[in-house]
């Protein structure tokens, strides 16, 4: 269970307060008016940003002081998910070691992680040899070897058409149902957050709200969410 | 790899062979040491008969030799300084580093010599170098009347320079800074060192550069060129004489007299004049190379007192500065 | 504490800064505390600081106006033998002073081609002599450095970027201020500034084509006062002056220059859409490489003679100065790499400021208060060629950082986030990320240092015997010695080489980026 106890997350002159429990092997949208601290709430729990106050805690550990690597959280963000200089390979291998010097066992574990999403026998391939979804199934299938238990998506798959993005979605759900992994995925688009997230956290006037029913939110939107949503 | 071992077993060899033998520490300036200076001839003709290993280590030019020596002060690793020239010998004794030398030589110079520290080994005249075919002034007046082009040092930068500076006061005193105003039109630049100023020369950049009698036997006797010329100036030719002393706090101290009356010797003055390009402080037996006999003989020669020039110095150079940047 | 996690600690860059400040500082005060008296700032000292910082000032701003439009016109032209151009650009830089000297008044001189040209449609020699052949002179020297950072400087703006310009529509001066003219507020500080601190210890340049004694700067004045008078205090003043100067430019260059990352996409060719005027492109760049090509190609012609017959002595000094060019270059590399990233990671002016210092730094005090410092413990001779690796490695460092600072940036600003979420840190984020990114700057700037390296004649005067003589140095010998051809042929073999090694570095760092 995530659990963000009093935070107070600062970036420059923004403030955002959050506290609120996300329950295990949940799938949680984020949503909010743009600017709300959408991204800045998923910093703060992947580590790239320190909280000024309150605590961040998985399964009652504490993970305040924690490094980003240490944590528990594997994120894809907007975009630079992969190493240009790095093949498909190289990069997924990063999930398992961070130096890439992966042992003939794990190798096979990349592979048939390329394979899960669909990339077999593209492992050699570098990025720019990839198009826009192979590229994001090459992130994807780093996020598989990395076994982190909690996946934070940033809209990775913002660039993507719809129909590429909701085959993306798909995947991810696919992906993460049977396993005990929590997903937080940041939406603007309602139809994303309707099609795999059964909660949402609401940010708006500078707080995270704690997650309801997705269904719900979207059907009786407070004031902040429905002038976004329009 | 065999081959490493080998050179590497040579090398400590060597080493240790040396290190048996007593070592003599010459500092000198950059030219005298280089491979196409006096030192690789020195050094194979000194060890011959000293059984000892000479140490030459050479120190960009004289001005710089002694503010190395200052700078090491009474620890300095030298024994002997070879290359220190007439200008600069107040100041070197100032520093109470150098000890009275015994050398007995009869040297051919222009003019008496009885410094008990230190011992010339070669002298020159400065001069004007010219193509041979120009029409020479024949004195700084007439150059300075004249639109010929010269190139000389700076004196602050370069010991030509410097003596350039003396040559116009020892000739010419109170009238110096008149010549220098007349002479301000005639100076195309002033370069840092000689090697600038004679590089420019050969390109064509002036009709004349300020170097020594000496510089055309260069020409004709290495390279077989004789279109090179010096002009001879009536009113004398300033002189600058090499010098070399020992250390007073050396540990070698017969083996710094023994090179100090060696450097008088034959056996080192039959090298100077086709290596350093000056003439010899005492004439070698069988004479100077043919082809020296073509210089000009100024008709004077030109030297303060070394504690007169460097009275002068400053005086010249801030005349200089002030004639020379209206 | 900074507000956002990093993939990497400052701290070996700060190391790095403070030995490098150590070394600039330490041998200032090595000098000034030897010295029996303190120095004073003569009255004739006024006259040289005004000339200096004349002729630094006008030196800095031209090389670096006219570096603009060349830049911009090598960045956006593609033609046959473009990669040979700019791998000349860095030749006259390389070239020891004396070598550069003859070139430039074999051309511009009084009997050189220009004026020659004159006579023969009878018009008079130009006269080059005085602040204007000063300034020629150094805008030769760094109108080709100016013109590679301001080159890389266009080639980091995305293409996306200029897709997206060329799709508004942009074109001319609109393209300029939406795109180019951001990218040079942020470069051009920098590069002013580094060709400023060249230029404030210019010595033989300023005095021969200076003309004569008008032309004093203050590292004559330096000079004089280590050798003619043995004014060890005087020395450390003007020393002092000197590196004050430098370091207000620098940091005025810093105050403009903001950090402002572009977003860039993936590794792929450069492709320009905007047309621009071809003739006036071709007139910038012809003249330019008319500018350059010229002394150059006078160097070549006088050497070629003499690279037949160059004395085998000639040939070890290049191998001695190859080995001390590689020493340096690795030196170089390891004091930079960590200095860029901690400039990456965060503003550390300290480091910034420290990179710059090596260049005001003269040669003569970091040489002769090395030889202060290490004369107590070994035989400076005995450590010449390491101590001349060293010096030069931080003269390079300027360079290297205003090459390796922007990219490390961006490294920074795309992948650190990525990084950190992988547990990459440290020499993984190093090895494995910031220097397969920085490959391009890394061959740059290796090159750069290593021709620079091969060219200058640093502090191995002050410390050589005999038996070990760098290239430059042997030229010299040469030059003393009346060998004017052979010292030509050697310059000519300096030149290749120094060209030789910055191509290989350069392309070994480019071949898959460029097209």
């Amino acid at each position: 269970m995530l659990r963000l106890d009093e935070c107070v997350i600062a970036n420059g002159d923004f403030v955002l307060r959050a506290n609120l429990e996300v329950a295990d092997a949940s799938c949680v949208a984020i949503i909010g008016p743009s600017g709300a601290g959408k991204s800045t709430l998923l910093e703060a729990i992947a580590g790239f940003r320190n909280v000024k106050g309150g605590r961040i805690f998985w399964d009652g550990e504490d993970l305040t002081k924690r490094p980003p690597g240490k944590r528990p959280v594997a994120s894809l963000f907007q975009d630079n998910n992969l190493f240009p200089h790095l093949s498909a390979e190289q990069n997924v291998s990063l999930g398992i070691r961070p130096n890439g010097r992966v042992s003939k066992d794990e190798r096979a574990l990349v592979a048939s992680a390329l394979g899960r999403v669909g990339l077999l026998g593209m492992g050699t391939r570098k990025p720019f040899e990839l198009s826009g979804g192979q590229q994001s199934r090459v992130a994807l299938a780093r996020v598989l070897v990395q076994q982190r238990d909690l996946l934070l998506l940033d809209e990775p798959f913002a660039a993507l058409g719809p129909a590429l993005k909701a085959e993306m979605l798909d995947l991810v759900a696919q992906l993460i149902s049977g396993t005990n992994k929590t997903l937080l995925m940041i939406s603007h688009d309602p139809q994303d957050a309707r099609r795999i997230t059964n909660k949402s956290i609401l940010v708006a006037d500078g707080i995270a709200h704690p997650p309801e029913p997705t269904e719900h939110l979207l059907n009786n939107p407070p004031t902040s969410l429905r002038d976004y949503l329009g | 790899m065999k081959h490493l071992l080998i050179a590497a077993g040579l090398l400590s060899a060597t080493a240790a062979f040396a290190a048996d033998k007593p070592q003599l520490t010459v500092y000198t300036y950059d030219s005298f040491v280089s491979d196409w200076g006096p030192g690789p001839q020195v050094e194979t003709a000194f060890e011959e008969v000293c059984d000892c290993k000479l140490n030459l280590v050479g120190i960009e030019d004289g001005a710089a030799l002694l503010s190395r020596i200052r700078l090491e002060g009474e620890n300095t690793d030298a024994d002997v300084v070879l290359g220190l020239d007439n200008n600069l010998i107040t100041s070197a004794k100032e520093t109470g580093l150098f000890a009275p030398h015994s050398v007995i030589a009869e040297y051919n110079l222009p003019i008496e010599w009885s410094d008990e520290v230190f011992v010339p080994f070669d002298w020159g005249y400065f001069a004007f170098v010219l193509n041979a075919d120009a029409v020479a002034p024949a004195n700084f007046r007439e150059l300075a009347d004249s639109d010929t082009k010269i190139i000389i040092q700076d004196p602050r930068s370069s010991t030509p320079g410097l003596g350039l500076l003396l040559w116009v006061k020892a000739a010419y005193g109170e009238e110096a800074s008149e010549i220098w105003a007349g002479l301000a039109d005639n100076i195309v630049t002033v370069t840092k060192g000689w090697s600038e100023a004679y590089g420019l020369f050969l390109e064509g950049e002036a009709d004349m550069v300020l170097s020594y009698t000496t510089s055309p036997a260069y020409h004709l006797i290495a390279e077989e060129d004789d279109s090179k010329a010096a002009a001879s100036f009536d009113e004398g030719h300033y002189m600058q004489v090499e010098v070399a002393a020992k250390l007073a706090n050396t540990d070698q101290s017969e083996l710094a007299d023994q090179f100090l009356q060696f450097m008088v010797s034959d056996k080192f003055q039959q090298i100077i004049p086709t290596t350093n390009w000056m003439f010899p402080a005492v004439t070698p037996a069988n004479g100077l190379p043919k082809g020296f006999e073509t210089l000009i003989v100024p008709q004077k020669a030109l030297l303060f007192e070394p504690d007169q020039a460097a009275t002068e110095r400053e005086q010249a150079i801030s005349e200089w500065l002030s004639a020379l940047s209206q | 504490m900074a507000e956002r996690a990093q993939p990497i600690s400052p701290l070996p860059g700060v190391g790095a800064a403070t030995l490098v400040a150590a070394l600039v500082l330490g041998t200032l005060a090595a000098v000034a505390l030897r010295a029996d008296s303190g120095g004073m700032f003569a009255f004739s000292d006024w006259a040289a600081l005004r000339f200096t910082l004349t002729q630094a000032v006008l030196s800095s701003v031209i090389s670096a106006g006219l570096a603009i439009p060349t830049a911009r016109a090598l960045a956006r032209r593609r033609f046959f033998g473009r990669q040979v151009l700019i791998a000349l650009l860095g030749a006259p830089f390389v070239l020891p002073v004396i070598v550069a000297i003859l070139g430039i008044l074999q051309v511009f001189g009084r009997a050189g081609w220009i004026s020659e040209a004159l006579g023969f449609f009878g018009l008079p020699a130009i006269r080059v002599y005085g602040l204007h052949g000063v300034v020629l002179a150094h805008v030769f020297f760094n109108l080709p450095l100016a013109t590679r950072l301001l080159l890389q400087g266009w080639q980091e703006i995305p293409a996306e970027q200029f897709r997206l310009a060329a799709q508004l529509n942009c074109k001319g001066m609109a393209m300029f201020r939406l795109l180019e003219w951001p990218m040079l507020k942020r470069v051009l500080p920098s590069v002013l500034a580094v060709v400023f601190a060249i230029c404030l210890t210019s010595f033989a340049v300023a005095l021969t084509l200076g003309g004569g004694p008008r032309a004093t700067t203050i590292e004559l004045a330096i000079y004089q006062a280590f050798t003619y008078d043995f004014n060890l205090g005087r020395a450390a003043l003007l020393s002092t002056v000197q590196l004050a100067l430098t370091a207000a430019a620098a940091l005025v260059a810093l105050r403009f220059t903001r950090k402002e990352g572009f977003r860039t996409g993936l590794d792929r060719a450069i492709r320009r859409w905007d047309g621009g005027s071809p003739a006036i492109d071709t007139f910038w760049i012809s003249a330019t490489a008319a500018f350059l090509l010229l002394p150059l190609s006078s160097v070549v012609i006088s050497g070629v003679v003499g690279l037949l017959e160059l004395p085998t002595q000639v040939f070890k000094a290049a191998v001695i100065s190859v080995a001390v060019a590689v020493a340096s270059t690795s030196i170089l590399l390891f004091l930079a790499l960590p200095m860029a990233a901690a400039v990456a990671v965060g503003r550390h002016s300290f480091v910034e400021l420290i990179g710059i210092l090596g260049l005001a730094a003269s040669p003569l005090v970091i040489g002769t208060g090395l030889f202060i410092l290490i004369r107590p413990f070994v035989n400076p001779t005995a450590v010449a060629l390491p101590v001349t690796a060293l010096v030069n490695a931080v003269m390079a460092l300027p360079f290297a950082l205003r090459i390796l600072v922007p990219a490390a940036q961006e490294t920074v600003t795309r992948y650190s986030r990525l990084a950190l979420s992988l547990d990459m840190k440290g020499h993984v984020f190093f090895a494995s990320v910031l220097l397969p990114r920085m490959r391009a700057q890394i061959g740059f700037a290796a090159g750069l240092a290593m021709a620079l390296s091969m060219g200058d004649l640093g502090v191995i005067a002050l410390f050589a015997d005999a038996q070990v003589a760098t290239l430059p140095l042997q030229i010299y010998r040469l030059m003393g010695a009346y060998q004017i051809q052979a010292a030509a042929g050697g310059a000519l073999l300096l030149l290749m080489l120094s060209m030789g090694s910055f191509w290989v570095l350069d392309r070994g760092g480019r071949w898959h980026v460029e097209t």
